[in-house]
């Protein structure tokens, strides 16, 4: 079974948004990066797993340039196989979900792993998108992963509930909670991620359809308003009477 | 031109957040001067409420292969809609279909798409889409430099507007291709509103010390008609439902009123809440940092709060 995860870095959870280059640029500085929740912990160590019963192998590919090695490394020290890195920043998700599928087409996976979104961006575009470029089914937001030779069983959330549903490789799918429990990497893991193979592919031509022309931060929230826990009938008179919302 | 509308639909009834994405394509095509086609696949009863915010025209795409959730076959349905109807700019519900089915349709289109927006494209000079980044922390203005445009709105981010047309609805079979994906088995939940429809949310966290005392959360919700949610770690140890715990991992909700009780305020669980246009915190610790981000706050114990709460709650209603 040959399974492709497509991860993305992201800002640690923690990190204080800001932004440069008169609101243009998001601010790196100080900011720690990670590997993509969904892509780590569902999507990534689902398709560990897989490998682990079944056999095969599990392959990162990243869109990205030469500072995202690290967060590559650590996916690697989690337990993937290789590593691809296509040399471009991205800009734009039909950009990357291009690059990505192009790779796919190249090398043939039995499926494509993506997280449900990246908590930097939140687009939830690029593994659709994958599906598209390669004409292959899209299961999204998939909260359990099994196989039966090559038949897939997925639970998926749905609007109002979920389903189960079954399809037969190849496919795309993105993760969400509930596919698999994080791993820690052991120092095991970290020493051979140092020489696994990390592969960096230049990427093909294409042009962006989306740009970001600016940021901009929420308003600073006016102080909070205490009532005393003696009386709380007063916050529903705030609530009804001054908030005008219930 | 005109701008379509992809309307989706449960249990054969139109979707709250559809007649929001209806209203939203209506206030652009007021500016634009074009008209609004909405877009139905599968079955669906009552279609022609769809004028009321704003739709000309509803599309009914009766295709069998549609009664299942089937995104490629939709985003097919979708693509021959706007074809047909020369439409420059396609809107979504950011939902689970949304989600699904738009990037799909942006790669076979080769359009532009926007996720998640929260108001209206701005439209003279550039065409640019606010939306929400760095889960809710901050927005971003992005520019979309295709002739077709695809947009998915953040459901509850804008009032919806009425307008009382009168759509016609016209039926029509398009041709589709086949689906790999074969629909097994569907767990609908019993509660009516997916949480992230909900304009009310009540929700309790690990301060409330064990399941057992999510009884006078559920009284209090169901007094103020709100949904019931969590965080992370109470959903995690199985005190209560998966599909209530919001946060960055979890759903990202932005209702009107969020009432969070016995919750730490962690950024991570902020990351998902704190679009909602009005927080409470209940919290026995003053420093907690749910305050800070809060409109109103309690310092007090749950235990002997929320009673007070619920009983306040009916003698309103
Ligand atoms: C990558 C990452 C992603 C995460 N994603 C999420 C997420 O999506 N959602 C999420 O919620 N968390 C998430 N977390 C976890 C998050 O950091 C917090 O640990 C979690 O939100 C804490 O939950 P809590 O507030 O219920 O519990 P606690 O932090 O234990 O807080 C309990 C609160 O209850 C108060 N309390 C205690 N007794 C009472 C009482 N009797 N009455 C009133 N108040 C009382 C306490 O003062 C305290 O403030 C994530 C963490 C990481 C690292
Ligand atoms: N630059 C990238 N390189 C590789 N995979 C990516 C990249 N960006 C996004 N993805 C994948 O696509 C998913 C959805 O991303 P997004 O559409 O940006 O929310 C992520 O969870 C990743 O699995």
């Amino acid at each position: 079974m040959k399974i492709l995860v497509c991860i993305s870095k992201a800002p640690d959870t923690t990190s204080k948004i800001a932004f440069t280059d008169n609101n243009t640029a998001f601010d790196k500085n100080g900011v720690q990066f990670i590997i993509n929740p969904y892509d780590e912990w569902y999507a990534l160590v689902r398709g560990l797993e897989l490998k682990e019963a079944n056999g095969g192998s599990v392959t990162i590919l990243n869109v990205g340039g030469a500072d995202n090695d690290p967060t590559i490394r650590k996916a690697l020290a989690i337990g993937a196989d290789d590593a691809v890195r296509i040399n471009m920043e991205p800009t734009d998700a039909l950009g990357v979900a291009k690059q990505i599928a192009d790779y796919a087409k190249e090398n043939t996976f039995d499926m494509v792993l993506c997280g449900k979104e990246t908590i930097d961006y939140n687009g939830s575009q690029v593994g659709g998108m994958v599906a598209a470029f390669l004409d292959q089914p899209f299961i999204s937001n998939a909260s359990k992963l099994d196989m039966a030779g090559n038949t897939a069983t997925v639970e998926r959330d749905i609007q109002g509930g979920k389903e189960i549903v079954q399809v037969d490789t190849p496919f795309v799918l993105s993760a969400a909670k509930g596919m698999a429990e994080a791993r820690i990497p052991n120092m095991r893991g970290i020493m051979a991620a140092r020489t696994k193979p990390l592969n960096v592919v230049e990427p093909s031509a294409f042009e962006n359809t989306t740009e970001i022309a600016s940021y901009e931060l929420p308003p600073a929230k006016g102080a909070c308003k205490m009532v005393s826990a003696d009386n709380p009938a007063e916050l529903l008179n705030l609530l009804r009477n001054e908030a005008k919302i219930i | 031109m005109s701008i379509l509308v992809y309307a989706n639909t449960a249990k054969n009834k139109v979707h709250k957040s559809a007649f929001e994405a209806v209203s939203y394509g209506a206030q652009i095509a007021e500016k634009s001067g074009d008209s609004v086609t909405a877009v139905v696949v599968g079955n669906a009863d009552d279609l022609d409420t769809l004028g009321k915010y704003g739709a000309d025209k509803v599309i009914h795409v009766t295709n069998d292969k549609l009664n299942d959730f089937q995104p490629t076959l939709i985003a097919q349905a979708i693509q021959q809609a706007a074809e047909e109807n020369n439409a420059s700019i396609i809107v979504f519900s950011h939902d689970l279909s949304g989600k699904s089915v738009a990037p799909i349709l942006a790669a076979k289109m080769n359009a532009g798409i926007v996720t998640g927006a929260v108001d209206l494209p701005q439209m003279d000079g550039d065409f640019i889409v606010k939306k929400a980044v760095f889960s809710g922390k901050a927005y971003a203005h992005v520019k979309v430099t295709t002739a077709t445009k695809i947009i998915s709105l953040t459901p509850n981010a804008l009032e919806k507007k009425e307008y009382n047309k009168t759509a016609s609805v016209e039926d029509k079979a398009y041709e589709l291709g086949d689906s790999r994906l074969k629909v097994v088995e569907q767990k609908i939940q019993s509660t009516d509103l997916p949480l992230t429809e909900a304009e009310l949310v009540v929700s309790a966290g690990r301060g409330l010390k064990g399941p057992e005392n999510w009884g006078m959360i559920e009284d209090l919700a169901k007094a103020l008609g709100a949904a019931t949610a969590c965080s992370r770690p109470v959903s995690d140890m199985d005190w209560r439902p998966h599909h209530e715990h919001v946060g960055q991992t979890g759903v990202a909700i932005r209702p009107n009123l969020y009432i969070a009780i016995g919750i730490s305020g962690a950024i991570q669980h902020l990351a998902g809440v704190n679009q909602s246009k009005v927080i409470v915190a209940i919290n026995t610790d003053p420093e907690a940092p749910f305050f800070k981000a809060a409109d109103y706050g309690i310092v007090g114990d749950a235990f002997e709060v929320v009673p007070k709460l619920v009983v306040a709650a009916k003698a309103m209603n």
